[in-house]
């Protein structure tokens, strides 16, 4: 049990948490958290210390990148996966840049996504 | 002032939308400049446009389109009202916020606003054109509303 990867999930859009949930459940992952907007993703994230974040980047009150970086100086290898319909290639570049291990564009496939997952987790 | 080629990226955004989500492509149909008549349908995903460009765009359609897209995304029969609400919004984000990688990170796009019930209409900039584009996917009728500056 405790070798699960824990994943924090982090959208304000219901649905979308609900997917990327389903859609990931064929790994051997631990979904110890969901927040729907960014301060609250810092909340969850202080308390159940994930190892893998998907991270939206339009959300209420914190942007996913400001949120991003508040992680990474809480925990310097947290693996992060930018989800979001910002899809233009200097969002990416940036998210990127600032730490994010993955950038998946929305709208996504469930194929899309566990693609994008598997490659982040096999990452050193 | 918008233009042809502002409104065609707005509607290959929502074509990609329908397509890449449900395997379905949908159609867009003739766009009309919006007049008096009320555009809106039982539920209504909102985004404000800053930026680079301003103005809003919005997304109407019925609740038998979201609960079928819903199905899709999620794998249940049993879709939840706040599932239909919240999607509205995230389809009217995904557009907008695709439309991006034609004009760049200057476009920047709010959270989604979503009106459920049939509203007397949805408030758009006075002094801005909105041009309505009717969609149709499966057998559902909606409609795609920009206004940009």
């Amino acid at each position: 049990m405790s070798d699960k990867i824990k994943v924090l999930i982090v959208d304000d859009s219901l649905i979308i948490r609900e997917a990327i949930h389903k859609h990931l459940k064929g790994f051997n992952i631990e979904v110890v958290g969901t927040a729907e907007d960014g301060k609250v993703a810092l909340e969850v994230f202080k308390k159940t210390d994930p190892d893998v974040v998907t991270l939206d980047i339009t959300m209420p009150e914190m942007d996913g990148l400001t949120v991003l970086e508040e992680m990474l100086k809480l925990k310097g290898n947290v693996k992060v996966m930018v989800v979001t319909a910002l899809s233009d290639k200097a969002t990416g570049l940036k998210a990127i840049k600032i730490g994010a291990k993955s950038f998946l564009p929305k709208p996504f496939t469930p194929e899309k996504l566990r693609d994008s997952f598997q490659r982040l987790i096999a990452q050193n | 002032m918008m233009n042809e080629t502002d409104l065609h990226f707005f509607i290959d955004s929502t074509m990609n939308y329908f397509e890449e989500v449900t395997n379905e492509k949908a159609s867009a149909g003739i766009p009309y400049i919006k007049d008096e008549e009320p555009v809106v349908l039982g539920y209504t995903g909102i985004i404000g446009i800053s930026g680079k460009r301003k103005g809003s765009i919005y997304i109407t359609t019925n609740e038998a389109m979201l609960k079928e897209i819903a199905h899709i995304i999620l794998g249940l029969d049993d879709i939840q009202g706040d599932d239909i609400k919240d999607l509205v919004g995230e389809i009217a984000n995904t557009i907008s916020g695709n439309v991006r990688q034609a004009y760049g990170s200057d476009f920047m796009i709010s959270v989604p606003v979503v009106v459920e019930g049939k509203a007397k209409d949805i408030k758009m900039p006075d002094n801005i054109q909105s041009f309505v584009v009717p969609l149709t996917w499966k057998d559902h009728k909606s409609f795609l509303v920009v206004c940009l500056e």
